[in-house]
C-alpha cells in the first residue's frame, strides 16, 4: 500500500481497487498507517485522499541521524582507547 | 515519482592512525556498536562485520542465533568500506540488494595519529518494500513489529522536537 502512496496520493476507493481484500480491511490498515504517522489523510469534496506523510518516512532518517551521532562518538572512544594501549 | 530522502552525513575526528581507525571500525565493530541497535528477540552478544567484500553484517545472540542486517559491498582497507543495512517490511533482513540502504565510511589520514572518519548513510527510500507491504496486508501478518518500531521512532522524534 505504501508503494502506491509513494507514487502519488490516492482516494481510498482507488487504493481498495489494488487489493483483493475488503474495503473495511483497507480502511483498518490505513488507520494503522495513519496512527504510525506514515500516511496522512485529507478531504477533497466527498473523497478522502491518503498520501505519504513525509514526516513519517523522515522519522527513519532522523533515527539514523541520531544513531550515527551516538555510534561515531562510541567509535571515537574505542579507537582512541586502542591508541593508548587499552586494546591489543 | 519516488520519494527520496537526503543521506545522513556525519564525520568525526579521531586521535588514531588511519590503519587503527579502520581496524577498530571493522574488526573492533563489537567494541563500539550501540547494543540497542539490534533486531533479534534476545539481547545482542556480539556485533560483527565480516572483513571482506561480500561479508555479512550481523548480530549474534546468547544461544548462537545470528541476525543478519547487511552485507559488505566494498572492502578497501584502510580508507573505505561500503556496507548495507537492509531490513524489510517485516522488520527482518531482506537479501535483495535493491531493498538495501547503503553506508559508506571513508577514513582520511590527517596525520600519523589523526584521522577523520566520514559516514554517509543513504537510500532510506529503498527500505520501503511495497511487495512485502502488499503481502503483509494480504496475510495479516508482519505489520505490528514494523509499526511499533516506526511508531517509537516517530514518538521519539516528536518528544525531542
Amino acid at each position: 500500500m505504501l508503494e502506491y502512496l509513494i507514487a502519488r496520493p490516492h482516494p481510498v476507493g482507488e487504493l481498495a481497487d489494488h487489493f483483493d481484500v475488503s474495503r473495511p480491511a483497507i480502511s483498518k490498515h490505513l488507520r494503522i498507517l495513519k496512527h504510525a504517522n506514515l500516511v496522512r489523510e485529507r478531504r477533497e469534496g466527498r473523497n478522502r485522499i491518503y498520501e505519504l506523510n513525509p514526516a513519517g518516512i523522515e522519522a527513519l532518517r532522523a533515527y539514523f541521524d541520531r544513531f550515527w551521532t551516538d555510534a561515531l562518538a562510541a567509535f571515537k572512544r574505542a579507537a582512541e582507547h586502542k591508541n593508548h594501549g587499552g586494546l591489543t | 515519482m519516488n520519494v527520496t530522502e537526503a543521506p545522513v552525513k556525519k564525520s568525526i575526528a579521531v586521535k588514531a592512525s588511519v590503519e587503527d581507525a579502520f581496524k577498530v571500525f571493522t574488526e573492533g565493530f563489537d567494541t563500539w556498536w550501540p547494543r540497542a541497535h539490534h533486531i533479534g528477540k534476545q539481547p545482542l552478544v556480539k556485533a560483527v562485520i565480516e572483513t571482506h567484500a561480500g561479508g555479512r553484517c550481523f548480530g549474534r545472540e546468547a544461544d548462537g542465533t545470528e541476525c543478519d542486517w547487511g552485507r559488505v559491498l566494498s572492502w578497501e582497507p584502510p580508507t573505505r568500506i561500503l556496507f548495507t543495512w537492509q531490513i524489510n517490511g517485516h522488520w527482518q533482513f531482506d537479501p535483495d540488494p535493491a531493498h538495501a540502504s547503503e553506508i559508506e565510511v571513508r577514513f582520511h589520514a590527517d596525520g600519523p595519529a589523526q584521522t577523520t572518519v566520514e559516514v554517509e548513510h543513504r537510500y532510506f527510500e529503498r527500505l520501503v518494500d511495497g511487495e512485502n507491504v502488499h503481502g503483509a496486508i494480504r496475510s495479516g501478518g508482519g505489520w505490528p513489529a514494523l509499526l511499533d518500531s516506526y511508531a517509537r521512532m516517530v514518538k521519539d522524534q516528536s518528544s525531542t522536537g
